[in-house]
């Protein structure tokens, strides 16, 4: 929208979770965040990521509600269950690859990112990206991130699905798309089906 | 007797810290709430990043915020501090009436009461005892206007020598260091050269935690192509990607710094030309770095000699290289050397005054940089004049309107105020802004001291624990609620917009200082009716000296977002990059090279206190929490300060994760959880410093000052470490209050 890309590189965040305080704010969370936020292991690193919805071309989330309940948008922003549809079965919990929606049970409804779209629709940023002291997540236009390191992919492998989204990964420049599957990156000699993403290394932690 | 006149928990239940989550008059639709921006900065930290205050038209108070996208410096970016920064705004705590002692706690009194209690008080100390028998202590998140004032009113209206400011417990290391060095005590980089380094060394900070926006400068070096070298005993966040990480031992960073000129020197890579063109005293700082071989210094800092060597090569071949140091460096009792061993790392290989190099403190306070160049500090006059020198006493006084001889001499020092009053020679002091008994070091000491006080006068918009010991609380004005000027960390000077009015019967400082001025028989150098009259002031008092702002006016920092000092004519654009060029600020031009020496910490290691014990900030809190610890969101990302300890050290102790440890030192004890982490050296433990009592790690750490800076070594404290039997106090009466829920701070606003 308006030229600018949601890109998303952990190797930048540094856990302030400035993200979340920012996202609480929206008058419609009303002090909930709707960031996905993890220290990876803080006994074993320093490392953090925080994580919008990546908002996926065919999104698992709607394939899955029986209810319907779940829409994208023509800007590709899908959207927290709709209220009077969603009957709080989960589904989209449980099935979403990347983990991203969140039960609100006190509200019997499903909640996510939703890029804010109030704001994309404004020609503003969203505020996760806009406040994020290390761009960590950032929105902006897609020449301004090719100056950087790292390099966006929007292609996903779990296992036998391929998933592509709105939002990008940033990752190593060699780097098309991203496997989160060990296998891929094994060899079994020369027998071994051939892979469905493409043999590379994994980002560094 | 000062003594807190009610129990903690009798205070703690009338005046905080209670925790606010939400705005003002609750969440809403925005639509059915017209407000406007104000177009201001953070008040926490020296970031000074741009905001904009949502106010509520209605009742004219604040309700939210706004990224700001066009202010340069931060271009919207926000730490989580600024994003909940509104909410100490129509905060329960405000204190709305001045308050005075009682028999049982404090009880609500006229400001005509207060202020002649006060100015009375004052007066009858100074007169039994003496001028010198009353101190001030001003504060560096005030603005720069405010710390004029807090300094021409000690000096002026008082007629004491003592007035310091919490800034000595920040970056005086680095100003007693850049000043003899280059003339001037100023970063020497505005941060957009940041970026443009192939080679960064940053040495003792913690930027993302404690300068969280520059991380976004630094990763933007990395984007073109920087090394990144990170010299920390903790693996920060910035270290994690660091392509050179050194884990110092803490207290040896000057070991570290010299080994890196000895291997410049021993193999050639220094820039023979800088040094002959724009440098004095080489020739001694490279004798003395002759004995710092890598090896040696590897002994010590428990850092790999080879790396010393690669940090050293890369630093000096590097065609552009900024070296940015912050507290991890500074607070030391050698923190003034170790800065100076930066220096003399830049100078040595001619990494300074152009683009893209040089070196800079990242300053931490709010108004760190401009809080210590108007006139607060015991030993300068506005402008960054030294006191003593007798040019700049005729200037000053000449604006003021005084007799040279009337402006008093050099005083003491924040920690050396504290003790002349634990000595029983200050029997009176006045503070704004400052919360002692969290920020200085050996704090059951510094609450020995409060107690001895004959007076004790506090302005303040909360009633820090600090203000707890007080006889009088002035009810001040927060960040939002008077205008001025402030300065960031990179020299930018930056306009702080008045948002809204001061709640009820609370007032702006300025008024309350200038009403207590005429109180004390002042008030004709005190005529000062706005803002603006105080600023124009400043500017004469500031014009001609290092920290000029002569032409500096809320119009033109409005107009260029910002102005750099030095700013001398109101046609001047301001100077973004100091020692361009190479030329320094001193008479000859020259920038000085000083010898640097070795000594031991003031609280050393032996087999009682075997563990070294390093002490910081975490990003979601800041300073001494007198306001942070009031924000629900900022407290619940880090409720209570936690012990980090390596897992050989915590399984040397029997120590796992959540255990409650106590920490002992020579001075005191502290019970508080461990959390086992593999990003602290083994033989360092590491306690954040934001809260007070029997949380506070204050109470471990010692009065050892640099003889220079007079700043404490929070750094390093001997300690050692158990594995505690059972819950601290503090921790079982907060459970049972919460009813075994959780423990947080306070209650829920509605």
């Amino acid at each position: 929208m308006f030229g600018y890309e949601f890109y998303v590189d952990p190797s930048r965040c540094i856990g302030c979770q400035s993200c979340m305080k920012a996202c609480e704010e929206c008058e419609t969370h009303r002090g909930k965040s709707m960031i996905n936020f993890d220290f990876i292991d803080r006994r074993e690193t320093i490392g953090t990521a925080a994580y919008v919805c990546w908002h996926c071309d065919d999104p698992t989330c709607a394939e899955v509600c029986p209810a319907d309940a779940i829409k994208k948008g023509e800007d590709g922003v899908v959207h927290s269950s709709l209220k009077p549809r969603c009957i709080a079965c989960w589904n989209c919990v449980l099935a979403c690859p990347f983990g991203i929606p969140k039960k609100v049970p006190e509200y019997e409804q499903m909640m996510k990112c939703d890029m804010c779209y109030d704001r994309t629709s404004a020609g503003k940023r969203p505020m996760c990206a806009t406040v994020c002291p290390s761009q960590a997540l950032a929105y902006v236009r897609p020449e301004e991130i090719a100056s950087r390191r790292e390099k966006p992919s929007n292609t996903f492998y779990f296992g036998e699905q391929r998933v592509t989204t709105k939002v990008f990964m940033m990752v190593p420049p060699e780097q098309n798309s991203v496997s989160i599957d060990v296998m891929d990156y094994m060899w079994e000699g020369e027998d071994e089906p051939v892979s469905p993403a493409e043999r590379g290394t994994p980002m560094a932690g | 007797m000062a003594k807190p006149p009610a129990s903690l928990r009798e205070l703690t239940s009338r005046f905080g810290p209670h925790l606010n989550y939400t705005p003002a008059g609750g969440w809403r639709e925005e639509s059915t709430h017209p407000y406007h921006l104000v177009k201001t900065h953070c008040c926490f930290c020296g970031q000074q990043c741009g905001i904009q205050l949502k106010v509520e038209e209605e009742n004219q108070r604040v309700i939210g915020f706004e990224p700001w996208e066009e202010f340069p410096f931060n271009r919207g970016m926000l730490c989580p501090k600024g994003v909940k920064r509104y909410l100490q705004s129509e905060h329960p705590d405000r204190l709305l009436d001045p308050l005075m002692r009682a028999e049982q706690g404090f009880r609500r009194a006229t400001w005509e009461e207060a202020l002649d209690f006060t100015a009375a008080r004052l007066r009858e100390l100074q007169e039994k005892y003496g001028k010198d028998a009353v101190a001030v202590y001003g504060g560096a998140s005030l603005t720069t206007e405010k710390t004029y004032l807090v300094g021409k009113f000690a000096r002026v209206a008082l007629g004491t020598r003592h007035v310091d400011y919490n800034g000595r417990l920040c970056m005086v290391s680095a100003g007693h260091a850049y000043k003899p060095a280059f003339g001037v005590d100023r970063s020497l980089i505005p941060w957009e050269d940041i970026p443009k380094a192939q080679v960064l060394l940053i040495v003792g900070a913690n930027i993302g935690d404690c300068a969280p926006i520059t991380t976004d400068y630094v990763w933007r070096c990395r984007d073109n192509g920087g090394k990144l070298i990170v010299v920390d005993p903790r693996l920060t966040p910035i270290a994690r990607n660091a392509d050179l990480f050194l884990p110092v031992r803490p207290g040896t960073d000057l070991a570290l710094l010299m080994a890196m000129l000895h291997v410049v020197l021993r193999d050639g890579l220094e820039n023979r030309d800088f040094i002959a063109e724009h440098t004095t005293g080489f020739e001694a700082v490279a004798e003395s770095v002759k004995a710092w071989d890598p090896r040696r210094a590897a002994e010590m800092t428990g850092v790999p000699p080879e790396n010393i060597e690669k940090a050293a090569r890369w630093f000096a071949k590097a065609e552009r290289a900024i070296a940015l140091h912050a507290r991890g460096i500074e607070h030391h009792s050698k923190g003034v050397e170790n800065c100076t061993a930066v220096i003399n790392l830049c100078l040595a290989t001619g990494q300074i005054g152009r683009e893209g190099t040089g070196c800079s403190m990242i300053t931490g306070q709010g108004n760190g940089q401009g809080g210590r160049e108007q006139g607060q500090k015991c030993d300068q006059l506005p402008g960054q004049r030294q006191i003593d020198d007798p040019k700049a006493r005729r200037h000053v006084a000449s604006v003021w309107g005084i007799g040279e001889d009337e402006i008093p001499g050099k005083g003491l020092t924040a920690e050396e105020i504290m003790e002349a009053i634990h000595r029983g020679e200050i029997k009176g002091l006045l503070s704004i802004c400052f919360n002692p008994i969290v920020s200085l070091p050996d704090a059951n000491f510094t609450r020995e001291a409060l107690e001895k006080l004959e007076f004790f006068g506090v302005i303040d918009f909360f009633l820090s624990e600090t203000a707890q010991f007080a006889d009088v609380v002035l009810a001040g004005s927060l960040h939002e609620e008077e205008e001025g000027l402030s300065c960031s960390a990179e020299g930018r000077v930056i306009h702080i917009q008045k948002a809204v009015n001061p709640p009820a019967n609370a007032r702006a400082d300025c008024s309350i200082l200038c009403d207590l001025a005429r109180r004390m028989g002042k008030e004709k150098y005190f005529p000062f009716i706005s803002m603006r009259e105080i600023l124009d002031e400043m500017r004469e008092a500031s014009r001609g000296g290092v920290a000029d702002y002569y032409g500096i006016t809320y119009e033109k920092v409005d107009r260029q977002l910002g102005v750099f000092w030095p700013c001398p004519t109101p046609d001047h654009p301001g100077t973004p990059r100091l020692i361009e060029g190479g030329k320094s600020f001193h008479p000859d031009g020259k920038c000085r090279f000083r010898v640097t020496e070795w000594r031991p910490s003031g609280d050393p290691l032996d087999e009682n206190f075997p563990i070294l014990l390093t002490t910081g900030r975490v990003v979601s809190q800041y300073l001494s929490g007198a306001q942070t610890r009031r924000i629900g969101e900022l407290t619940e990302q880090y409720p209570n300060p936690r012990v980090e300890v390596h897992p050989r050290l915590a399984d040397q102790h029997g120590i796992r994760e959540g255990d409650w440890v106590t920490v002992t030192t020579r001075r005191s004890a502290v019970t508080l959880q461990a959390m086992v982490v593999k990003t602290i050296r083994p033989d360092t433990i590491f306690i954040p410093y934001h809260w007070p009592f029997d949380r506070s790690v204050n109470r471990l750490t010692h009065r050892t000052l640099d003889p220079q800076s007079k700043i404490p070594e929070f750094k390093v404290s001997a300690c050692r470490l158990q594995k505690a039997e059972r819950p601290p106090e503090w921790w079982v009466e907060r459970e049972a209050e919460s009813n075994g829920k959780k423990p947080v701070e306070g209650r829920k606003r509605g």
